[in-house]
């Protein structure tokens, strides 16, 4: 199993320990073995640990040390915020906060949802074992 | 009197005559200022660090204009005579000294207040109540009162739980909030749900005892009737909320996989 997500200047990460965690960072160049220069938007750009970080399959095209002015346009011409709430992985990430923020009454909302769906599915799982056995 | 320069004076100048105090332009600042008027002074001596300050002593003495005051009082710094105390009445020795130092009891300036109401606790808010007959219960915040006590009501008709104190430690306080305006709940206090005296009936026969009995047990009509109007306003507009009807009827638990500190109420 060759790797395919490679520690790149451009490459997209997420970080996963730390202060900023949960955060989509772009790896804008590699310091020594261990640790990266990394950059966001919103942040000040600075080093990492690359445990600390989780590669995606996100990249952008960019030259090593960008200014701040152009990695935002880069980030903005790779449409990098729409792939990743589009791609799995940031679906899940948005349904775990979605979950994680729910209120008191939208979980008993949720709860009356849940019943009624699986009310709707049996009778159609009703109907059709009807069909098969008659 | 002559100045070694006015733009070192610590007060202005004083007019020379009253004509020159009515035509000067700058009166209205120069009049004598009302004790209540002046503005507390901020230091002329300002912190180079903490405890060290920018100008010496002798310095802060020219500053502070100590030289002109002393000046205007011919050489020495203004003396005011002491106000003469009143002599005290004589005081008579007492009659009666106790055998032994009683303490007294050191000084106490508390005054009870009701306890601090958690900020996420406000009128229309719904609660959960956790222990008690009505445990799990989840049910609408109307007032706290001056005891500090929640005043809480289910309401009746949708879960059980009628006009009722609750202290607030035993309540988890939810994000969701009912509409509370059409409620007039100024009549209700501590008063109002304290236990009934009873004028003491003499010991009476078997039978008429009993009877009392049985009276008591029963609500009066007037709280029925009070717990019917709150209800009403709030009945509807807890219906205006889909699903709100049906969430305050069902009791509150924690399931599998439920964690409390993490869970947002």
């Amino acid at each position: 199993m060759p790797f395919k997500r490679y520690v790149e200047v451009g490459r997209i990460a997420l970080v996963n320990y730390g202060k900023d965690y949960g955060k989509l960072v772009v790896i804008v160049d590699v310091i020594d073995q261990n640790r990266a220069l990394v950059d966001a938007p919103d942040m000040v750009r600075g080093q990492m640990n690359f445990k600390r970080l989780t590669l995606t399959d996100i990249k952008i095209d960019i030259k090593r040390v960008p200014n701040k002015k152009t990695l935002i346009a880069a980030l903005e011409a790779a449409d990098v915020k729409n792939k990743w709430e589009s791609s799995s992985w940031g679906r899940k990430l948005i349904v775990q906060k979605k979950r994680a923020s729910l209120n008191d009454f939208d979980r008993f909302k949720i709860m009356l949802a849940k019943i009624k769906k699986a009310g709707v599915v049996r009778q159609e799982l009703a109907k059709l074992k009807k069909e098969t056995t008659c | 009197m002559t100045y070694r320069s006015s733009r070192f004076l610590p007060f202005p100048p004083p007019f020379e005559s009253a004509e020159q105090e009515d035509h000067c332009q700058y009166s209205e600042g120069r009049r004598p200022m009302a004790p209540k008027d002046r503005k507390p002074h901020v230091s002329r001596n300002p912190d180079l660090i903490r405890g060290v300050g920018k100008y010496s002593r002798s310095k802060m003495y020219h500053k502070r204009g100590l030289w002109a005051i002393k000046a205007k009082n011919g050489g020495a710094f203004p003396k005011h005579e002491k106000k003469a105390v009143a002599a005290a009445p004589a005081e008579k020795p007492p009659k009666f000294y106790p055998a032994d130092d009683v303490k007294k009891p050191l000084v106490n300036k508390r005054k009870a207040r009701p306890t601090k109401l958690r900020a996420s606790i406000t009128p229309g808010t719904v609660l959960i109540i956790l222990a008690g007959r009505f445990k799990g219960k989840r049910v609408v915040f109307l007032k706290q009162l001056t005891s500090g006590l929640l005043l809480v009501t289910g309401p009746f008709k949708i879960n059980g739980v009628p006009l009722r104190r609750v202290n607030q430690a035993y309540v988890i306080a939810t994000s969701t909030k009912v509409d509370i305006s059409g409620v007039n709940v100024e009549k209700f206090d501590d008063k109002y749900f304290g236990k009934k005296v009873e004028k003491k009936k003499k010991k009476g026969e078997g039978e008429f005892f009993e009877a009392e009995k049985e009276e008591k047990n029963t609500l009066p009509q007037d709280k029925k009737d009070d717990q019917k109007t709150v209800d009403a306003a709030l009945i509807a507009s807890i219906e205006a909320v889909p699903d709100l009807k049906s969430y305050l009827g069902a009791r509150f638990s924690l399931k599998a996989g439920m964690k409390p500190h993490e869970l947002v109420f």
